[in-house]
């Protein structure tokens, strides 16, 4: 068990089962309608002060599930229970509250700001909207504290969004996700827009915030390599379904999953040597539809070591040990 | 005489703008040989893509760029596009990040990829169709027969970006030019389009410049790699040299703070302090001085030249005691 759960084992967030599918319109006039299956039962806990990583391809259900925790989609089924209390389906007036302690950072920094707004009036609007007892010098004084923490000079607090560079534009985005010092943050791959040198400055002010505020945090994010550097423990997600979750030294020590291998495996390893002689498993083709999810185990079609009773059963989530879960069939060959 | 395939000299290119005047690519000098794979590294805004733009007549309308560019022993910079045309495309090809940025969005992709051959291969309509079918296998585009009658926009983003690489190496291009061909796309699809490409220099001999921000890229498939930043090359030399050896702080820097899965984690990671600097306001003498741990007074006055040494590897740095 990781420092984290052992210091505090109370969850802060317990998802159960949690599913949201979408309905489609039939193919023509008399097409029956279709479901999309983008979150399918997944089930995790998250602790006070832990950052757990939500890694798999583009399309396999990550943002929507980051966003059904939030409520910011209705989750069809399952339940997102937060400091002990179910919230799937809870009136806004319920919801309004808890908003302060739930924030999200999106992955393109600039389009997520508002571009006729000051960066002072941005950041400031969440504490407008739930502090508004606070009055404007505080206010001010708040989001100038803010923006000094994150990095961005105070004096900028008047500028527009378009005249900052996009690790700036992510900064600002930080800064208003942290003015309410909210519990929880969801960052959904809120680096995979920046150039490398800057990349690494946003995940270190994000590990200070977290440490300094004991924040916890869910990483949405395709690179496993900066997953391995920020994250606890790791949630593989395939096609809406969980493939392996675990803590970071075992499922990079020790992965179980084939398609957790895999990922790891395609990562490309900034030294020759390495990178040339290093065994990889290659997948073929792309990601399966949603709509038309195959049968039994979700990643049989891409899966090397795919049987025939993978076909028929799906896995069930098995515990390989305190720390470890895998859905395959064959896990303990792996 | 020298069987480089293409040749770059003194290449500049400017850009006129309401603001003034762009510097985004100074004094560029470089070369490639048949068969080899030149990575060309740096930060958004560094200049690596309007290199290539320059070379293959492409720069946008406020862009000028002056200097020598030649495949093989031909000049082709500035040249008319009717006589570009012959080249670009055919013997020298080049696919971007954004696929829809080569592909018509209007056209069937057999229109697309058969046009090339009629006209520059002489090719029937049947024939072309064939080698189009043949081309779209060979990338990995499972039904290519059926698959060849579809839109750009019935294609998942990995298919879409094989079917640009496919259309570029319809005419057996001598060079190919990928820029940042895989940013877009997850692990596992990058993987595959790697391959593909270690599979078209082994098989066909073809020269591979990859631009990408990615060390790990450049780390499995670049034979020399050549650093950019502000605008002009800081560092070039062999995989070798500039992985385990390198000369220049910004491709130190650069190589720090690339996090790696194979590593257990720190708890900080190293970081490049500050922003990349503005093209349109860089400041007197080295462009990388605000973000650089060595830093010297004469640093800020005056800037390094490119200094080469024996092996082929060149840095421009004033820590080098040459200069
Ligand atoms: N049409 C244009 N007008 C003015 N500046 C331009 C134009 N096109 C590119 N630039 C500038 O040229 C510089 C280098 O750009 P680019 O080669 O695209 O960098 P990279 O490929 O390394 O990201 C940038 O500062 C960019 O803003
Ligand atoms: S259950 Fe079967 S198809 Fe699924 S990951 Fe395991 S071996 Fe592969
Ligand atoms: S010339 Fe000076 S500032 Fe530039 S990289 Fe070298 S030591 Fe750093
Ligand atoms: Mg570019």
């Amino acid at each position: 068990m990781n420092a984290i759960r052992k210091k505090k084992n109370v969850p802060i967030l317990s998802v159960r089962d949690l599913k949201v599918h979408f309905s489609l319109p039939g193919k023509g006039f008399f097409g029956a309608e279709r479901q999309l299956k983008a979150v399918d039962g997944i089930d995790f806990d998250l602790y006070p002060g832990e950052t757990l990583g939500i890694v798999g391809e583009s399309g396999c259900g990550k943002s929507t599930l980051g966003r059904a925790i939030l409520q910011l989609i209705p989750p069809t089924d399952g339940q997102v229970v937060w400091l002990g209390r179910d919230i799937v389906g809870a009136p806004h007036r319920e919801m309004q509250p808890l908003r302060r302690d739930l924030q999200i950072i999106f992955q393109d920094p600039l389009a997520s700001l508002n571009p006729r707004m000051t960066i002072g009036e941005i950041i400031a609007e969440p504490l407008v909207t739930h502090k508004s007892e606070l009055g404007k010098d505080e206010i001010k004084a708040r989001v100038k504290r803010m923006m000094a923490r994150v990095g961005l000079l105070p004096q900028m607090i008047n500028r527009y969004p378009h005249e900052f560079s996009g690790g700036q534009c992510q900064r600002i985005g930080i800064a208003r996700a942290m003015i309410l010092e909210p519990k929880l943050i969801i960052c959904d791959e809120p680096v995979s827009a920046l150039d490398v040198s800057i990349q690494a400055q946003i995940v270190n002010l994000l590990q200070e915030l977290q440490r300094e505020f004991d924040l916890s945090m869910i990483f949405i994010s395709h690179d496993l390599s900066i997953v391995r550097h920020i994250c606890h423990r790791i949630l593989v997600l395939y096609l809406g379904n969980l493939m392996e979750l675990a803590d970071r030294d075992s499922i990079y020590a020790n992965p179980k999953h084939p398609y957790t291998k895999a990922l790891i495996s395609a990562v490309p390893i900034p030294d020759p040597e390495i990178e040339r002689t290093k065994e990889r498993i290659v997948l073929t083709g792309d990601l399966p539809s949603p709509i038309n999810p195959p049968s039994g185990c979700v990643f049989r079609t891409r899966c090397p070591f795919a049987k025939d009773v993978c076909a028929t059963d799906v896995p069930t989530v098995d515990t390989v040990n305190d720390h470890h879960q895998v859905a395959c069939h064959f896990h303990e060959r792996m | 005489m020298t069987n480089h395939i293409l040749t770059v000299e003194n290449l500049r290119a400017r850009f006129q703008t309401p603001d003034g005047e762009v510097e985004a690519v100074n004094d560029v000098n470089f070369h490639i040989d048949p068969g080899e794979t030149l990575g060309v590294v740096g930060e958004s805004g560094s200049g690596k893509t309007q290199i290539f733009l320059a070379v293959m007549g492409l720069l946008a309308k406020n862009g000028k760029a002056t200097g020598t560019v030649r495949y093989k022993d031909k000049d082709i910079l500035n040249i008319p596009s009717r006589q570009l045309n012959k080249i670009r495309g055919v013997t020298m090809s080049m696919i971007f990040q954004d696929p829809m940025t080569s592909l018509n969005p209007f056209l069937k992709i057999s229109r697309q990829m058969t046009e090339v051959l009629v006209e520059h291969r002489g090719m029937s309509e049947g024939d072309a169709l064939k080698r189009a079918i043949n081309m779209l296998d060979r990338v990995g585009i499972p039904g290519a027969a059926q698959r060849v009658h579809m839109y750009p926009h019935e294609f998942s983003g990995g298919m879409r970006q094989r079917v640009m690489i496919a259309m570029a190496l319809l005419c057996d291009p001598e060079v190919l030019i990928a820029d940042e061909p895989t940013t877009a796309l997850d692990v596992t699809v990058q993987a595959q389009i790697l391959d593909l490409l270690r599979d078209l220099k082994k098989d066909f001999n073809t020269a591979i410049v990859m631009i990408t921000h990615d060390l790990g890229v450049v780390a499995g498939l670049c034979d020399r790699v050549m650093v950019m930043y502000g605008g002009r090359i800081v560092e070039t030399g062999s995989v070798r040299n500039i992985f385990y050896d390198s000369h220049h702080p910004y491709t130190e820097g650069l190589l720090k703070s690339m996090p790696r899965i194979d590593t257990a984690s720190e708890e900080h990671m190293f970081a490049i302090p500050g922003q990349p600097p503005n093209l349109q306001n860089l400041p007197q003498g080295c462009a990388y001085q605000e973000r650089c741990a060595y830093v010297m007074d004469r640093c800020c006055v005056s800037r390094p030249s490119l200094f080469g040494f024996d092996d082929g590897r060149a840095s421009a740095c004033f820590r080098e005691d040459r200069q």
